[in-house]
């Protein structure tokens, strides 16, 4: 006979079950074993990411000096720092830079990935582990690290980049002086951070899909953008999504790159989300402030969430 | 024959125990005074650390007090976080070092030290004023204004390509003695626009920052200040509107603008620097610690340098002036012993051995320590520095930027780099002044709600 649903399975000789007691009982439970085995897990769930965001929830309520609810003009007392924002100049164009540079890096982190992937797919299998390697190295190392690189080579002053264009004869970029190219520069150094990860994923993708499909769609006449557009995407196409909603929270969220490359400027149009609410909530003392600004992210994350994971629930159905 | 029984001589124990303890002085590692945990801003000069903990040990032998010294980095703000981090959990140091705007910021969470600052003040005569707009924000000392990590930004300027691009002898107008040249007068920022632009054609452009960075908002403070330019005034009212003060002191930052390299608008608190050393820069505004780093890396360079203080404008000569605060927290479990330490530390000895060991970048709040030896001797060129504290001879006041702005209002207004913004606006965003000016008004009306 199998093991009872709600308890596990009794170890204990027969005659001694009778007699046990109501606390050994509740100890053998399945669920009890259940909640034993996650609590560590609940509790640094609930300890540094629910408290966290429950705290940053409250603060954004408060006035600067926290002494009280922040008071609005139109919105309820408590959202005050939300009116605020929305009528902010710089807000908003804080707000139009998260969503260039988070689209735009995930979209070119998606489209290097996947082509990386597609050529390392193809290696044969005895070299394909060193390319593999060596391709993950700018993922492995601190993005602060790998991002400070980055800034020697973007200098003002002494870019290496621009050397080299120097000696080929193009002229010197200021690579974090002007507007578009300082934007440029750090969806560039976001995308060489983060494509690794693209490939990795989209390279085991690959591999699960079947051969025999493949075969099929060659019998079939099927040519390559034929097979890439009806075999490979489509049994891609929940972890595109899955990898792609993954990427866009981290990237929405992404501060060391800003930070380090060039602090907002110029005049606040490299800003993102992260990086103004360190600088209106630590930089500057209003905390409050602060963590309202970090809490416009997660509205637009969650709406991202539910379309991305209801189309990954739709094809699983449509599969099933 | 009395029965001794164990629960009788356990209690006896017990008893005999507790009024040893009770009696005994209170035992620490180093004596009797207790500990006291200093956090102080870990010195950009590897020798400022190190006098910093010889002071410790000495007070902390006078006065057997076991003092526990932790040195806190501002790289990536750590210190920043590292304040909040413990004015939120309402534990952690005894007493810390406080960046500019930070002592403004926690007002609640400090111990007053109107009493050191009274005996200081009566030893030394008076603070500064930008120290006391930024120590004693709702007219109480909540802080001390430090000695280390405290710094004044003059000019530094390259006098062989001044005088050869421009035909302006810096030393004799700022000579290593106590008094102003015959040409002193000359030095306003008109002056300064004509050798930017000269310099600037002869491949020398000086190395001004105009980011959000603290080197790029404190010389452009100054600049406004010394035109009497302020955005808001200390009862926190926007002053932008037909502001002609204001307006003036944009116009000339933004001629000056256009006259230094293409990325200053990136530029971090490294980028002048840089300048300098690299020998492309005529002039940077900056402490002596560039000058130190190139009297190492480029000997050529350091030769070549002299500090002055920054040009006048119309309303007289301002110097940017960043400072540093001690401040003990109010959870504290020793302010009287932090207190004893603090106002020692402040002394004219302890604050001459504070700037002698960072080779004289460290400057002391009070006017009357500006005659330190260190700033006579230091070189090459002999004398290089002399003229880094602010000088009676000067005319000069510390200026600190958005001032007289309230401070919970200024430092928002400082630490989002309005000042510099406003000019890029022009410069680099091809705005009219009125266009920039119109924008600096609605971020001052979003910062001024909600205090």
């Amino acid at each position: 006979m199998a093991a009872d649903a709600s308890t596990a399975p009794n170890m204990s000789s027969a005659p001694n079950s009778g007699r046990a007691s109501s606390l050994q009982r509740l100890a053998r439970r399945r669920s009890t074993i259940a909640v034993l085995m996650t609590t560590p897990l609940l509790v640094v769930l609930i300890g540094l990411v629910a408290y966290p965001a429950g705290y940053g929830i409250y603060l954004s309520t408060l006035n600067r000096r926290m002494t009280g609810f922040m008071e609005g003009e139109w919105l309820p007392t408590g959202l005050g720092n939300f009116e605020i924002l929305l009528e902010s100049e710089t807000f908003w164009a804080v707000a139009w830079q998260s969503c260039i540079f988070a689209i735009t890096a995930v979209i070119l982190k998606a489209l290097v990935g996947f082509w990386l992937a597609h050529m390392l797919h193809h290696i044969p299998s005895k070299g394909q582990r060193k390319w593999r390697g060596m391709l993950l190295i700018p993922w492995v190392i601190p993005p602060a690290l790998s991002t400070l690189g980055w800034w020697w080579m973007f200098d003002p002053a002494y870019s290496s980049i621009n050397w080299l264009f120097q000696v080929v004869g193009i002229p010197a970029v200021p690579w974090l002086g002007e507007k578009w190219w300082a934007r440029l520069s750090i969806i560039i150094v976001n995308v060489w951070y983060g494509a690794p990860f693209f490939m990795i994923m989209y390279l085991a993708a690959l591999k699960s899909v079947p051969e025999q499909l493949y075969e099929a769609a060659a019998i079939d006449g099927a040519t390559s953008w034929q097979r890439l557009r009806y075999v490979t995407l489509p049994m891609m196409a929940n972890i595109i999504s899955i990898t792609v909603l993954f990427s866009l929270i981290v990237t929405f969220a992404n501060y060391d790159i800003v930070r380090v490359l060039t602090n907002g400027g110029p005049r606040d149009l490299t800003h993102v989300f992260a990086s103004y609410a360190f600088q209106v909530g630590i930089l500057s003392g209003n905390i409050p402030r602060g963590a309202a600004v970090s809490l416009f992210m997660f509205p637009i994350l969650a709406i991202c969430a539910f379309f991305v994971l209801r189309g990954v629930t739709r094809r699983n159905k449509e599969q099933m | 024959m009395t029965e001794i029984k164990r629960r009788t001589l356990l209690r006896s124990g017990a008893g005999v125990a507790a009024a040893g303890i009770l009696s005994a002085p209170m035992v620490h590692a180093q004596g009797t005074g207790g500990t006291l945990r200093c956090g102080f801003w870990d010195h950009w000069v590897p020798n400022g650390n190190v006098i910093m903990r010889q002071l410790c040990a000495e007070w902390g032998q006078a006065n057997r007090v076991d003092v526990q010294m932790d040195t806190v980095t501002s790289n990536g703000n750590q210190i920043l976080l590292t304040i909040n981090a413990q004015a939120q959990s309402r534990t952690g140091y005894d007493l810390m070092s406080f960046p500019a705007w930070e002592p403004s910021n926690h007002q609640r969470m400090l111990e007053p030290v109107d009493d050191v600052m009274r005996n200081l003040t009566q030893k030394y005569g008076a603070v500064n004023s930008a120290a006391e707009y930024l120590g004693k924000p709702a007219g109480t000392w909540v802080a001390i204004p430090a000695v280390a990590g405290t710094q004044l930004k003059p000019s530094c300027v390259r006098f062989d390509l001044l005088q050869q691009h421009a035909g302006i002898d810096i030393r004799a107008m700022w000579p290593a003695r106590g008094e102003r040249g015959a040409t002193a007068d000359q030095w306003n920022w008109e002056t300064f626009a004509r050798a930017a632009e000269a310099c600037h054609r002869a491949g020398f452009s000086f190395g001004l920052p105009m980011g959000s960075f603290t080197d790029a908002v404190d010389w452009v403070g100054a600049l406004f200040n010394s035109y009497g330019a302020f955005m808001m005034d200390d009862k926190g009212a926007i002053t932008v509107r037909n502001n002609a003060k204001l307006r003036a002191a944009v116009e000339m930052c933004a001629r000056i603008s256009r006259f230094l390299p293409n990325d200053v608008w990136a530029w971090d608190d490294g980028g002048n620097n840089r300048a300098l050393i690299s020998g492309r820069s005529a002039l940077i505004f900056n402490p002596p610690s560039a000058w130190a780093v190139a009297k190492r890396d480029a000997p050529q360079v350091a030769e070549n340098c002299w500090t002055v203080p920054m040009p006048a404008g119309p309303e007289g000569s301002f110097a940017a002036y960043l400072p540093y605060f001690w401040g003990i927290w109010n959870f504290s479990r020793s302010k009287g012993a932090a207190k004893a330490f603090l106002e020692w530390l402040s002394d004219r000895a302890q604050a001459e051995r504070q700037t002698n060991g960072s080779n004289g970048y460290d400057i002391p709040p009070f006017a009357s320590m500006a005659d330190f030896k260190v700033w006579e001797t230091e070189g090459p060129p002999v004398g290089t520095v002399y003229n880094y504290p602010v000088r009676a001879h000067h005319n000069a006041k510390t200026s600190i930027a958005m001032a007289p702005a309230p401070a919970a209002m200024a430092v928002q207004m400082y630490n989002q780099g309005l000042n510099t913004k406003l000019v890029a606006r022009i410069v680099q965003g091809g705005e009219s002044v009125d266009q920039a000016l119109g924008w600096v008004e609605r971020e001052l009306n979003t910062i001024r709600r909600g205090g």
